[in-house]
């Protein structure tokens, strides 16, 4: 029998994943190149809101708390998203590569999540499968633009590939917790995810006139409540309505 | 045999919705929330495409509605739940829960081909057509695959040169 707290701490993972990624790509309204993108990333950090509610109803369900007490009232070291949705925007091109590198995972891992065998975990999983899909064509219609568009979009590109390599490895490094829920056949094996991702990942970085980056250096530590310092900045533009007028409603 | 190729094949998944609604014991419960329009296509209701998925009544008088979101993100769910709880309430239905369900995921197999014409109508290209629903033309492209609302990409006419809106196939 899985225990229901490593359920609701999974939910809380992915539902932080896509709460903050959400929460950068709307800082992107009324600043993208041209009105269109405007539209496209607002439209995308929508899904990505959507899809949070969803995982943070569920873990919230199983906790005891409310999907806006999980979004708006815990302080940075009791988030468990990915470091990479966390770094500051940066530019057009940092956005881009960041949204292609995310979504990639994100179809690898959404699609596996589908089987899961928690039927609400399968059931997001489902629904948001055919938004990564949307959300991946657009990051390799950018990828194409922006590699082979002009010496400075694909300099730019190249230094936001070199940037957010070392964030990469944590997309598929698990702890005891998910090891459990893989067991158990309710979470996603995220290490057996990496070969397919390097290579579809390389495939178009060669393509587009880039090149991959060595393995250096890495950093992770999201999914234990190690951060970043740019978290608790995105934190606290989030949480501001709610830390200064405790329990407002719209 | 060409009268028989002009029926337009219904998807299976609209079947199986139909078939639900016509089998309820509580027609006249989905007849009231026929009035249910999406707030941001006021010509099709909220049966029209697909959201509404089941409606009951208890021994106790108490109406649960069941509704899918289109996209995760769709912002008029909130309001289609207040839509709906006041149209029930108009109709002397004092308690009414809405509740949402995710699966089946939504698709836009769900919209049939008498709401696709409406949406063309109304300016909507549907989800399998770029043709332009101004002028008819065929010759259209992509402007970007995000369009106005979640469920929606921007296109534009290459021999009227409107812009408009297609469904996005989901």
């Amino acid at each position: 029998m899985t225990n229901q707290s490593d359920i609701a701490e999974y939910a809380l993972r992915l539902g932080d994943d896509a709460l903050i990624h959400g929460q950068r790509l709307c800082e992107w309204c009324a600043d993208a190149p041209f009105l269109e993108e405007d539209i496209a990333i607002a439209n995308a950090g929508l899904d990505y809101l959507g899809r949070a509610r969803m995982l943070l109803q569920y873990a919230g369900s199983i906790l005891g708390r409310s999907e806006d007490e999980l979004a708006f009232l815990r302080d940075a070291p009791e988030f468990r998203n990915l470091l990479i949705v966390e770094l500051p925007r940066g530019d057009f091109a940092f956005a881009t590569v960041r949204q292609y590198l995310l979504d990639e995972y994100e179809l690898l891992f959404f699609e596996a999540l589908t089987n899961s065998s928690d039927e609400t975990l399968a059931a997001i999983a489902a629904k948001a499968i055919k938004e990564v899909r949307y959300h991946q064509r657009r990051s390799v219609e950018w990828r194409r633009r922006l590699g082979l568009g002009t010496e400075e979009s694909n300099r730019r590109t190249q230094a936001a590939l070199d940037e957010l390599w070392g964030y990469v490895p944590e997309f598929f490094d698990a702890d005891e917790l998910e090891d459990r829920l893989v067991a158990d056949g309710i979470g996603v094996d995220r290490s057996a995810l990496e070969v397919v991702w390097r290579d579809r990942v390389g495939d178009l970085v060669d393509e587009v006139e880039l090149s991959l980056p060595g393995d250096e250096w890495q950093v992770s530590g999201g999914r234990r409540g190690v951060h970043t310092e740019h978290l608790g900045h995105i934190l606290g533009e989030m949480q501001f309505m709610q830390r200064a007028y405790p329990g407002l409603e719209w | 045999m060409a009268a028989a190729a002009s029926i337009p094949i219904m998807p299976e998944a609209r079947f199986a919705l139909n078939q639900r609604r016509q089998a309820s014991q509580f027609a006249e419960l989905f007849d009231l929330l026929d009035a249910v329009k999406d707030p941001e296509i006021p010509v099709l209701s909220i049966w029209d495409l697909g959201i509404l998925q089941d409606v009951a009544l208890d021994a106790d008088g108490r109406v649960e509605v069941t509704i899918t979101p289109t996209y995760s993100g769709c912002p008029a769910m909130a309001q289609i739940a207040e839509d709906i709880i006041t149209c029930l309430a108009d109709a002397g239905y004092a308690t009414v829960d809405v509740t949402q369900r995710l699966t089946p995921a939504w698709t836009t197999d769900w919209i049939d081909a008498s709401t696709r014409k409406r949406l063309r109508e109304y300016g909507i290209a549907g989800p399998d057509s770029a043709a332009c629903p101004q002028c008819g033309s065929s010759d259209t492209s992509v402007i970007s695959e995000f369009g106005s609302t979640s469920c929606k990409a921007l296109l534009k006419c290459n021999s009227c040169l409107e812009p408009f809106d297609q469904f996005k196939r989901l």
